[in-house]
């Protein structure tokens, strides 16, 4: 008799275990783990697996934490990402072409983007207070336009740096330009471990501990706690004398700035600046990645960023060396899709689990 | 068929309770063919209850329920679902329209109930594919319209209507439903104009000519006066008063809706009412555009330390003061406040001269669901007055101080008794009644000099309820705080407050000391009425 409520009671708490953390959660974390498994046994090089896993986690990060002031204050899931990539790329193109070298351009590239993001994160916050209630479709739409008016512009804006420029005609930027000899690996390389074939970007994962980690103290301060109540309910926030607005469009500029940094830090990592279209897929991982850590719609932590951008980008680094040993086949893009559109579309209709 | 002397519908000994909270009590009714009673009583005394049991509404079923039986031409009948209640021949017009506003006033009457015509292709695939026909339906929503008495285009759109020709195209609605024997209108008449209560009153007269009964439900007491047959007057669950017009009067039936037996404990409030204390808030023309509960011109004085009981009925304004006063609705007029103006339309504003809000909308506006009690009492305090914070770098940094949260959470929750786990809950899993508490503690933690509190005791259990008031008692008392309450429950402001004033009309129809006669507040809360 007894054993058997032991029984039950171990059930239930294995239950609730996976309610709390979420059966997609599970799931994701079993395949991954099967995946490390595997590595070895297929013939991969565990460690440069690891150093693999590591590396884009460092570079997508900060981009994972541009989400949670948004979903903090009520904005939802930031899908306008790619304007505050383009203050980024902005930041990085004109800091190259005034002729900074070295880890000073990568500097340079974060002021000018500072810049850049404050304006085009007032003016996005200003829009999404226009529209409350249709934050996440408007910034969607917001995220294309912004990318597709810029695709012009990189052709059009007066850039001569030869490096960047296209060749023939000396003048349009390049779809892909090289970082070396700028800001390439600048943060990787600082302090950098190295134990046969594992590498730890040091200091890039050191930015990023300093960035959440100041995220973090923020909501505990007053501003922090006014805006997370903002987004849990407006009404009540307002009703305690908050200017909901300017909450929400802080949380919105403080995205935006967090996107631009984003992507310098991305840039570096990956030794290249990608322009024209290349901003429209960075909104679709980042965001899914913070739903697969475990935040909701409008509740997200830093430990969800962490878990998150971990579990995606070591499933999306680990599946093509492991399928491509075992079926000779690259299944790898097609399996990302599946996991970032199923989580959003998995956090989308779990949003009414949240009290308004 | 008809048994000439069976009524039409008889309702036995009904009970019902919601979670153990008694609403209706030993409710007997009976209503012949043909005839108009008239339901009366203060929000809250369970009408709509009794009228839900009768529709068969889901909400009864699903809280349990219901005890007693219903006879319908002396067959007992029991609904399980509006429908049987309409198949059964009685038809209800809500308070909000049900209509649909791109619709004609003739679609709307016969929907999904229109006449039909085979065509070729409904003969091949069903008679889901008939076609309408028109000139017929048209014949049928005007013979409905005719049999109400008044005129009204069968081909106007709904949403270009004016109110009283929408509410008279939901009642030709049911009117138009052949076998329709009991017709129940819940305040129809609250939203038109004098001109078209009489032409609906005139209706009323006109269905049950025809052998329509008919269950009236209004705050018009003259309305009921006018056209009933027969007066039921509902107070806690309880019919206190079965009448005929002719026998009675507005101010007994007034008295009888509001007046308890003249309660003892509503006179010992009133000892300390002090003619040479100052005005503490003055209020002049104010106006409040709050949807459902508009002020329109409210002039009142609150004097210094004084519990200010704000009564009346619903819709009638009193719930768009405070809510105009804090700035949550656009409001103007002047209010002062110990001689300095308070500006209208700045939530921040108003708080930070030290006024506090305990709204009546406790799950929208007064908790932050998803968050812990900490956080949900120490916030407005934390925002407004910068306390439980620790400053760091010369006050730049504002850090949480989460030590001092717990400490004032707990304090509440003692003094309070708020039953929860841990000041670590969220809000969203207290009861109401806690969740109530939790809203006072927030105000409280402001240390507020004047406090609104808007419908303390909505929806809570009667424990909790004496807890709460004696928690503003308490604070009024000790601490001086003037508190100006406002309640739909006279009795309860009788027991609580000093004076108190009642709101009609979207006026201050008159202030009167708590211990007045129930009749003179019942005659004050109609007296302006639109």
């Amino acid at each position: 008799m007894k054993e058997k409520t032991i029984a039950v009671e171990k059930d239930n708490k294995l239950k609730k275990l996976v309610k709390n953390f979420g059966l997609p959660r599970l799931i994701i974390t079993g395949f991954l783990l099967l995946l490390f498994i595997l590595a070895p046994i297929v013939g991969a090089d565990f460690f440069a697996q690891l150093t693999n896993t590591i590396n884009r986690f460092s570079w997508n990060a900060i981009m994972v934490l541009a989400m949670v002031p948004m979903i903090q204050s009520g904005c939802g899931l930031n899908f306008g990402l790619p304007l505050g990539v383009i203050a980024g790329l902005l930041g990085g193109t004109i800091s190259i072409e005034l002729g900074f070298t070295g880890g000073m351009s990568f500097l340079m590239a974060i002021l000018i983007a500072t810049f850049f993001a404050l304006i085009l994160g007032w003016g996005y916050g200003w829009l999404l207070n226009k529209i409350k209630g249709g934050e996440m479709m408007i910034a969607t739409y917001v995220g294309f336009s912004s990318v597709s008016f810029m695709c012009m512009a990189w052709l059009l804006l007066p850039y001569h740096k030869p490096n960047m420029v296209w060749g023939l005609s000396g003048k349009g930027l390049r779809t892909t330009i090289s970082l070396e000899g700028f800001y390439d690996k600048v943060l990787a390389n600082f302090l950098k471990i190295k134990i046969g074939s594992l590498e730890i970007p040091t200091g890039t994962l050191l930015l990023f501990a300093v960035l959440a980690l100041l995220m973090w103290a923020f909501f505990h301060t007053k501003v922090g706690t006014a805006m997370t109540a903002v987004g849990s309910n407006p009404a009540f926030a307002r009703a305690a004398g908050i200017n909901i607005n300017r909450m929400r469009s802080l949380s919105v500029i403080i995205s935006t700035w967090l996107a631009a940094v984003g992507i310098l830090v991305y840039e570096q990592g990956f030794g290249f600046i990608q322009l024209y279209t290349a901003p429209f897929y960075l909104a679709l991982p980042a965001v899914s990645a913070i739903l697969i850590g475990g935040a909701s719609v409008n509740k997200a932590s830093i430990t969800n960023v962490i878990i998150g951008t971990f579990l995606f980008q070591g499933m999306v680094t680990m599946t093509p060396t492991v399928m491509n040993s075992m079926i000779h086949m690259d299944m790898s893009e097609v399996i990302r899709i599946i996991v970032s559109n199923g989580m959003i579309l998995y956090a989308l209709t779990r949003k009414t689990e949240a009290t308004r | 068929m008809e048994k000439s002397n069976t009524p039409l519908l008889e309702m036995r000994n009904i009970k019902k309770d919601f979670f153990g909270n008694q609403v209706l009590t030993d409710i007997n009714l009976t209503l012949n063919e043909g005839e108009v009673l008239g339901l009366v009583g203060e929000n809250g005394a369970g009408k709509s209850t009794l009228m839900k049991i009768l529709f068969g509404m889901g909400v009864i079923r699903d809280t349990g329920g219901f005890e007693g039986e219903i006879l319908l031409n002396g067959d007992p009948v029991r609904f399980n679902t509006p429908f049987d209640a309409l198949a059964a021949g009685i038809g209800m017009v809500h308070q909000e329209f049900s209509l649909i506003p791109g619709f004609t006033a003739t679609e709307n009457i016969l929907l999904n109930r229109e006449p039909k015509k085979t065509n070729v292709i409904s003969q091949i695939f069903g008679e889901r594919l008939n076609t309408l026909d028109k000139p017929e339906m048209k014949n049928r929503s005007e013979t409905a319209i005719e049999k109400m008495g008044v005129q009204i285009d069968s081909g106007m759109v709904i949403n270009q209507m004016p109110v009283g020709h929408k509410q008279f195209t939901e009642i030709a609605r049911e009117l138009s439903k052949d076998h329709l024997k009991l017709l129940i209108l819940d305040e129809p008449t609250a939203v038109l104009t004098e001109k078209e209560a009489d032409a609906l009153l005139e209706s009323i007269r006109a269905m049950s000519s025809r052998g329509i009964a008919v269950i009236f439900i209004t705050h018009r007491l003259h309305e009921i006066l006018a056209v009933c047959n027969k007066i039921m007057v509902m107070r806690d669950g309880y019919i206190v008063k079965e009448v005929k017009p002719e026998e009675t009067s507005i101010p007994e039936i007034t008295r009888c809706m509001v007046g308890r037996n003249v309660d003892e404990n509503a006179v010992s409030a009133t000892e300390k009412v002090d003619d040479n204390k100052d005005v503490i808030m003055s209020i002049r023309k104010l106006w409040v555009d709050m949807p459902g509960e508009i002020v329109r011109n409210v002039n009142l004085d609150v004097l210094e330390g004084e519990i200010l009981g704000i009564g009346g009925l619903a819709g009638q304004g009193k719930l768009g003061i405070p809510n105009g006063i804090m700035g949550l609705y656009e409001a103007g007029g002047t209010v002062t406040l110990k001689g300095k103006d308070v500006p209208l339309n700045s939530p921040r504003q108003c708080l930070d001269s030290n006024i506090s809000f305990v709204s009546e909308d406790r799950r929208g506006v007064g908790l932050l669901l998803d968050e812990t009690l900490e956080w949900n009492i120490a916030f407005p305090a934390m925002q407004i007055q910068d306390k439980f914070l620790k400053r760091y770098l010369g006050g730049l940094i504002k850090w949480r101080d989460e030590k001092a949260i717990h400490a004032v959470t707990q304090k509440y929750v003692d003094e309070l008794m708020i039953k929860c786990t841990s000041t670590k809950q969220k809000a969203k899993e207290l009861s109401g009644g806690n969740q109530q508490k939790v809203c006072l503690a927030k105000a409280f933690a402001m240390e507020p000099t004047f406090l609104f509190v808007s419908e303390p005791t909505r929806g809570i259990d009667v424990g909790a309820k004496a807890l709460v008031l004696e928690a503003l008692k308490r604070l009024n008392r000790e601490k001086g705080v003037t508190i100006v309450m406002i309640s739909s429950e006279l009795e309860e402001l009788r027991a609580t407050c000093d004076r108190i004033a009642i709101v009609s009309g979207g006026k201050v129809a008159g202030i009167l000391p708590a211990s007045s006669a129930s009749e003179e507040f019942g005659m004050l809360m109609v007296s302006q009425v639109r």
